[in-house]
């Protein structure tokens, strides 16, 4: 990851996992006693502090349940009043429908991850074909026709 | 360690995998912290300045919205740096925060047209999807070199 010149970093740990919950995550960062801001989220956490900080404690809460613990970096940090809800009068913040929708992807990603470190070979995959225009007038003439 | 620009510039998931391939992901996030921790522009509610737009026009025409070229004052920055880029299309959320498709087309028209490794990909949507999405980015990052002085 970049190292900023101010030397801090906000990082999002999102947990897709079947053993850990966001809880733990928060209590594993609080265990380790280091001096760093942290707020849960209904997805994971978030740390904020100094960056060799942050990615020793982020490190530690990802080998919870490696593959099913998923990180990325975050520009603004929690609580700012260009993102923060509570100053915004509510709703998602920017960012969050981006967010939503990967951590939707999230299972088969982590799925994949185990298998890949078991080594189980990759099967070809059938892409589903495009539906044809000629197809497709059929359908709505078909429907058209009821 | 290899720096990877991805598309999109701020997925989670991308970037998760990169670094733990033990590469460096290039992400919007890294430039918007950048950005946000400038001083004179860390007074909310500003998070972006006149200059922005400007500084875009590196990367777009004059006549482009300002909207593009302001987004491409963060984006292009880190196609220049990238030593190679992985690019996941028919993103749904192409139509959210990231949703310029001017500056979608432009980022990865820029990346395709430098001449470093691009893996192009879609989203999965099953665990086969999911697994041959995974396999071919272990891949990738594995073929990238990772003594290369980041």
């Amino acid at each position: 990851m970049a190292v900023h010149e101010d030397g801090t970093i906000t990082k999002l740990v999102v947990i897709s996992s079947d053993s850990i919950l966001p809880i733990d995550a928060a209590l594993e960062i609080y265990g380790s006693e280091i001096d760093i801001t942290i707020k849960e989220t209904c997805f994971g956490t978030m740390v904020t502090g100094p960056e060799d900080v942050v990615n020793k404690v982020v490190s530690n809460v990802v080998n919870l349940d490696r593959n099913h613990i998923f990180v990325k970096e975050r520009g603004f940090p929690p609580g700012d009043d260009r993102r923060c809800r509570a100053g915004r009068g509510g709703g998602p913040r920017p960012g969050f429908h981006f967010l939503r929708n990967e951590i939707g992807i999230l299972p088969i990603i982590g799925k994949a991850l185990d298998d890949y470190e078991n080594n189980v070979p990759l099967e070809k995959v059938v892409q589903p074909e495009k539906l044809k225009v000629s197809q497709l007038k059929d359908i709505i003439e078909s429907e058209l026709t009821r | 360690m290899t720096k990877v620009f991805i598309y999109p510039t701020n997925s989670l998931i991308l970037s998760d995998l990169i670094e733990r391939f033990d590469h460096t992901p290039l992400a919007m996030m890294g430039a918007v912290h950048d950005k946000i921790t400038t001083i004179g522009i860390d007074s909310p509610p500003l998070n972006i300045t006149p200059e922005d737009p400007k500084h875009g026009l590196k990367y777009a025409a004059v006549e482009v919205p300002a909207g593009v070229r302001g987004r491409m004052a963060l984006i292009g920055p880190l196609i220049d740096e990238a030593e190679a880029a992985i690019i996941v299309d028919d993103a749904a959320i192409s139509f959210g925060c990231m949703g310029c498709a001017r500056t979608n087309e432009l980022t990865k028209f820029l990346t395709r047209d430098k001449d470093i490794p691009v893996l192009e990909l879609v989203y999965p949507y099953s665990d086969e999807e999911g697994k041959d999405f995974v396999y071919k980015i272990s891949e990738f990052l594995e073929s990238l070199p990772k003594d290369v002085k980041s």
